[in-house]
């Protein structure tokens, strides 16, 4: 028996011991065949219902001030959707913030419609019985920047300061499992199950991730936005969960998306 | 009243590509609530694709469908700004009809 | 059900011009609410193995056949809630398309109906509750054919 088959012996009872691992036969990696599977699944996503459901909660008259959304400037002048996801987040003038995309969806639903902040923030996540409207929205907003490179602008200082927040909040190691964002995205070739992990100071992976969220996630059968996706990731270090729109979660939203510069948006995505 | 499909058809070469997503919840009848309690068996069981008063594609589905179900098919014929409409029922009898107009 | 009887209906339905004889039967009482459709087999889309599903269809034993059949499904599913199945034929007077997954509660996912003119393929998609294989079988000219291929369905990690 040649070392080679002896490996193969070892591969598998190893295999036969975990239960979701796959054999590597031949050419063809795991990867390629999860590719392969993304590719068919890739036509007929889901999110499209809460992109049409938003595109109809963005024309519909709500709040004390019965007013719609087509007002709301979201960077790009007040009314233009087109393309403006592709330069979130930034600093607004009027808030003398640097938003990102639902922070600013939540600023135009209580200037503009006069719904009480707490009430949109209370649940800002969509479940299996609620879907949630800022998410709907923030659905139909990114759909309108799909094929629109990504150019988040680092000019104005308060921008230049977020970003050096979310780069230190990338790095920082913290909670019950001493983990950073970094821990698990900053290292080429490393996995969690079938799924590979992007590294962020790879360019092409991490304009991958980032251009390809928010997603509709199979596996729960819901479109997930941004910051329900640093939500999760702030779950899985163990840390605390973070407050909606909170100025962390936004700060790194400004670190991952001017790390994706240059990349043409393409989400909604479809992930497992 | 189920919630709108998303259809998308084309004409070429005098055959047309129909491409359908329909929003459904497609229970099995074999999930569980965190509470234990069995969520019913909800699920489409019948669909059909007709062009200008045709039938083109007739599905029965069962409860191994996925949620939100996608349907692509081709049939010869069809011709840009003719319409094409799906009906589906589900096993509760609720039922939804939507149109979507041949491009190119 | 009893399938020939099933079929013969189904005919009789199509000879009689479809909607207007849907109502008529409505009306009378025929069907039952939501089944406006007519013949979905209860049988069938219950079965909960392979064979009871086939004999429920009035399948006896079909003749396998890879060649004139093209089933498409991923190598491995990185999510069992969604299988992409891709069945084509290029068998003559195709009539009906079945998938069906060998190990799911529920044998029978879909049976697909087509009327000449339509080309024999359809995509859809499939919830697998485990690594097995999805079967497509193909009634042309009367005749059953079917093929199979497995699809590993792998438990999915976290992140994304």
């Amino acid at each position: 028996m040649n070392t080679s088959n002896v490996k193969k012996i070892f591969l598998l009872c190893a295999l036969a011991a975990s239960s979701a691992v796959l054999a590597v036969e031949g050419d063809v990696s795991d990867s390629d065949r999860i590719a392969q599977y993304r590719e068919m699944i890739s036509d007929g996503n889901p999110a499209d219902f809460d992109e049409m459901n938003g595109a109809e909660l963005w024309k519909k008259v709500a709040g004390p001030k019965q007013a719609t959304l087509e007002k709301c400037d979201l960077g790009k002048g007040a009314g233009v959707v087109k393309g403006a996801y592709a330069e979130l987040p930034r600093y607004f003038k009027d808030t003398q913030k640097v938003q990102d995309l639902e922070s600013r969806l939540l600023t135009c639903m209580t200037t503009l419609q006069g719904i009480p902040e707490e009430e949109i923030t209370a649940k800002p996540f969509s479940s299996d019985k609620r879907k949630s409207d800022i998410s709907a929205l923030a659905t139909y907003v990114v759909g309108q920047s799909k094929g629109i490179k990504m150019a988040v602008s680092l000019k104005h200082p308060k921008e230049k300061e977020a970003y050096e927040i979310g780069k230190r909040v990338f790095n920082y190691r913290a909670g019950p499992y001493d983990f950073a964002c970094s821990t698990c995205h900053a290292t080429s070739n490393v996995r969690i199950r079938m799924q590979d992990l992007p590294n962020f100071h790879v360019k092409k992976d991490a304009q991958d991730a980032y251009s390809s969220w928010p997603a509709y996630r199979v596996s729960q059968g819901l479109t997930r936005s941004f910051q329900w996706r640093l939500n999760d990731c702030f779950r899985q270090q163990r840390f605390p969960e973070p407050k909606f729109v909170s100025e962390v979660t936004v700060a790194l939203t400004m670190y991952l998306a001017v790390s994706a510069n240059g990349a043409e948006y393409a989400g909604p995505g479809l992930k497992r | 009243m189920g919630n709108p499909m998303k259809i998308r058809a084309a004409a070429k070469d005098g055959v047309t590509e129909v491409k359908i997503l329909m929003q459904h919840e497609m229970e099995t009848g074999l999930r569980k609530e965190a509470d234990g309690t069995l969520v019913p068996a909800w699920f489409i069981t019948e669909v059909k694709a007709q062009h200008l008063g045709r039938t083109v594609l007739e599905a029965q589905f069962g409860q191994s469908i996925s949620k939100n179900p996608y349907l692509l098919f081709r049939f010869k014929g069809g011709a840009v700004g003719e319409k094409i409409t799906v009906s589906w029922v589900d096993n509760k009898g609720d039922k939804r009809e939507d149109e979507a107009v041949i491009g190119a | 059900m009893n399938t020939e009887i099933d079929l013969a209906r189904r005919k009789a339905l199509k000879a009689g011009g479809g909607i207007g004889l849907f109502a008529l039967f409505g009306a009378l009482g025929l069907l039952r609410p939501g089944m406006a459709f007519a013949d979905w087999n209860k049988t069938a889309f219950s079965a909960k193995t392979m064979d009871e599903a086939l004999t429920a269809m009035g399948v006896a034993t079909p003749e396998n056949n890879a060649v004139f059949i093209q089933l498409t499904v991923p190598e491995i599913a990185e999510n069992g809630a969604i299988v992409p199945v891709k069945v084509a034929s290029t068998l003559l007077n195709v009539e009906q398309i079945s998938i069906l997954v060998d190990k799911n509660p529920n044998v029978l996912a879909a049976n697909f109906i087509f009327p000449a003119g339509t080309e024999s393929m359809v995509t859809t998609r499939v919830k697998m509750g485990q690594t097995c294989n999805v079967v497509a079988l193909v009634k042309a000219d009367g005749k059953f054919y079917r093929t199979s291929k497995e699809v590993k369905v792998t438990a999915g990690g976290c992140g994304g």
